[in-house]
């Protein structure tokens, strides 16, 4: 089963999210913010992670950052999860190795896409 | 509620002015569809709207009820494999035939809000090496007016451009417009939208190499799709493509075209009707 951390600061985010995976056959963990991200990380790698931006202590461009100067930090495909929906934010995310990027509100649709055109989940037979 | 003789006489005026037929069962997507018409238009009911539509088929009511029930939800890059038979198998093998220099000219005969065409637009640019250099042409054509109005201006919602496209295509391809998203000038120009109905001629439009008519043929007859079908034909050049959608086949419609053995999703000219060309 592959695993996905969510990383979000709202527990109804966190929630919504949780649900969409699990429909999706993922295995979920969660993270409150980017320090709690590292923490999970340094016990396991995930597949998957959905980041939000915005969050304290650690955010989600601080948490991505320090994610892909650990050693293996470059294996998790990280989505961008955020309700920033300028370019540069953006860019600036993909600049710092996000693979994908979902400008909020998202819906069930939008987060299996985004999954498959990581190649995280398998395409659906259209 | 919409009655079932406006329901009727509804389906009656679409069928002969756009071709679609309308199941019995699909009275709710009427409904849904031309409520905001009613209010739009400030008409009492569906059935002043049926008795306007009879008495007049080509007045500014009638045009808008064709558009609302032919607009059909659209997605950049729609069902992805489509795109894989255009760069791994067409431009390949058109450009490996094709003169230098010789432009290519690929229609999208069903274009709607313009996703196809643009996703057919960033899929050469960001290509270049399958087409050799040479010009592409693409137009775009479809029922109704507004939805082109759209395409043309290449505005998406957020919610649009997410839908299909990677973020870095996003990053490439489009800027923001207030709270929307607009396609780049120089994608935008690399598409000629015109407005044309399927049923009627559509052969000054002149040859291509590849004919893009995705989820539109499902709205017709039998009769109809086959007149189409050989029609897209006597216009697609002998050793061109024709992509259908994914729940569309011309296996028992018509004999214009044939499907290649062991690839499913495309189809070629049967090159015998097309002597002479």
């Amino acid at each position: 089963m592959k695993t996905c951390l969510v990383v979000d600061d709202s527990g109804v985010v966190r929630k919504v999210a949780r649900r969409m995976l699990e429909d999706l056959s993922f295995s979920v963990t969660e993270a409150a913010n980017g320090l709690e991200a590292l923490a999970a990380c340094d016990i396991a790698l995930p597949d998957v992670i959905l980041l939000d931006w915005n969050m304290p202590v650690v955010d989600g461009l601080g948490f991505l950052t320090q994610l892909r100067s650990l050693p293996a930090g470059l294996v998790p495909l990280v989505i961008f999860c955020s309700a920033e929906n300028d370019l540069d934010h953006i860019a600036t995310a993909i600049a710092a190795g996000a693979n994908e990027y979902i400008m909020k509100p998202f819906d069930f649709d939008l987060l299996r896409e985004k999954l498959e055109e990581v190649g995280a989940l398998e395409k659906a037979v259209t | 509620m919409i009655s079932a003789v406006d329901f009727e006489s509804v389906s009656r005026f679409l069928k002969l002015h756009s071709g679609l037929i309308l199941g019995i069962d699909k009275q709710y997507l009427l409904e849904s569809r031309l409520l905001p018409l009613l209010r739009k238009f400030e008409l009492a009911d569906f059935a002043r709207m049926a008795a306007i539509l009879r008495e007049q088929p080509s007045g500014v009511i009638a045009e808008a009820v064709l558009e609302a029930m032919t607009t059909n939800e659209s997605l950049f890059f729609r069902d992805k494999s489509p795109f894989e038979h255009f760069t791994k198998v067409m431009l390949p093998s058109l450009n490996a035939t094709r003169r230098p220099g010789d432009p290519l000219r690929i229609w999208c005969a069903a274009a709607s809000t313009g996703q196809e065409p643009y996703s057919i637009a960033m899929t050469l640019l960001e290509n270049p090496h399958l087409t050799g250099g040479r010009r592409v042409e693409i137009v775009g054509t479809d029922l109704s007016g507004e939805v082109l109005e759209r395409a043309r201006s290449g505005r998406y919602t957020q919610f649009e451009v997410q839908r299909g496209m990677p973020v870095q295509l996003l990053l490439k391809y489009f800027e923001k417009d207030g709270d929307n998203w607009r396609v780049k000038p120089n994608l935008r120009s690399m598409v000629d939208y015109r407005k044309l109905n399927l049923l009627h001629n559509f052969s000054h439009l002149g040859a291509f190499d590849i004919v893009f008519c995705r989820n539109v043929l499902i709205y017709f007859d039998a009769t109809t799709k086959r007149d189409i079908l050989s029609r897209v034909a006597r216009i697609t050049r002998p050793d061109g493509y024709l992509l259908l959608g994914g729940a569309e086949t011309v296996l028992g419609i018509s004999d214009a075209f044939r499907s290649v053995p062991s690839q499913t999703g495309y189809y070629v000219p049967n090159v015998p009707a097309m002597a002479g060309v």
